[in-house]
């Protein structure tokens, strides 16, 4: 119990302190490097609440390969020093911030406020099984078959449409030159004879 | 620990997303700070399921990592697109869709 309590303030600190790295710190590289600490302890934070396989699969598809994405972008667009203004962009921009705060505060008053009695319990009693690889995995193949199949498609979509933005389109600024076969037949334009003269 | 510690916590790193969100301009850290709340909006659905006893809420943060794993590759490739083109990577100066 002490334990668990330990090892939700330590992670939770990890995962504010991520977050707060992310928006602060200047270099997008940095910011990118943030997020994976920010990742990981949430993955702890999956761990406590008894979710397994999210966890594993946060660590390994989050952390591990959709960062590895934004690193190999961040090093081809180049790591610009951008400086944070938030003043210099008008009055939303100026905003922002306290935008920020009163959502913060007004979500804190709703889940303090809030009738959910459960919220100040450790949870339903639930398995040994809660949350593992099989348990989900057949939740996925069940009940949830239709929204299933449904990201697999959403998937396939997103990978074509990342290869169709990120491919190099020549072909807008200069039309390629096509030859056709009715330009060989033609005997006016660039024929032998008439580069013999 | 208490269920309403983590959705506090949950609410407490989608603030913070929000704020970068709207306060930096690089696009990159823009999806950065998208992936923070979708991250916030996945603790608290993990929390909820382990609240009510039901696996379904895990289930539902899985899909939203999925969605969250598109919507970096279709960000990431435009942001490489808008790098090809030349045109500035900026939120601020990318205004021709403003009607």
């Amino acid at each position: 119990m002490l334990f668990e309590q330990f090892l939700f303030f330590v992670a939770g600190f990890g995962a504010v302190a991520g977050a707060l790295g992310v928006v602060l710190l200047r270099n997008p590289f940095f910011s990118v490097l943030s997020l994976v600490a920010h990742l990981i302890s949430l993955a702890v934070l999956f761990l406590l609440l008894s979710a397994a396989f999210l966890a594993a699969a946060q660590v390994v598809v989050y952390a591990g390969a959709v960062m590895v994405l934004y690193v190999f972008v961040v090093a081809y667009v180049g790591g610009t020093e951008e400086d944070v203004r938030p003043l210099a962009t008008g009055a939303v921009g100026s905003l922002g911030p306290l935008f920020a705060g009163a959502l913060l505060i007004e979500l804190t008053i709703a889940v303090i406020g809030s009738s959910l009695s459960a919220l100040d319990g450790e949870g339903a009693d639930i398995g040994a099984s809660f949350g593992s690889p099989g348990e989900i995995g057949q939740l996925l193949l069940t009940k949830f078959l239709l929204p299933f199949e449904a990201a697999s498609f959403l998937l396939l979509i997103a990978a074509v449409g990342a290869v169709v933005l990120a491919r190099k389109r020549r072909g807008l600024e200069e039309p390629e030159q096509a030859i056709s076969v009715a330009d060989l037949m033609r005997s006016d334009v660039g024929t032998q004879k008439e580069a013999a003269g | 620990m208490d269920i309403a510690w983590f959705v506090v916590l949950s609410a407490f790193i989608f603030c913070i997303g929000a704020a970068g969100v709207m306060t930096r301009r690089s696009p990159l850290v823009v999806l950065l700070c998208l992936e923070l709340m979708l991250n916030a909006g996945n603790l608290a659905l993990i929390a909820f399921s382990k609240m009510v006893g039901n696996q379904e809420g895990q289930v539902f943060a899985l899909i939203v990592m999925v969605v969250a794993a598109c919507e970096v590759v279709i960000g990431l490739g435009i942001i490489v697109a808008m790098y090809r083109r030349r045109v500035p990577i900026d939120v601020d100066a990318l205004s021709e869709l403003r009607g």
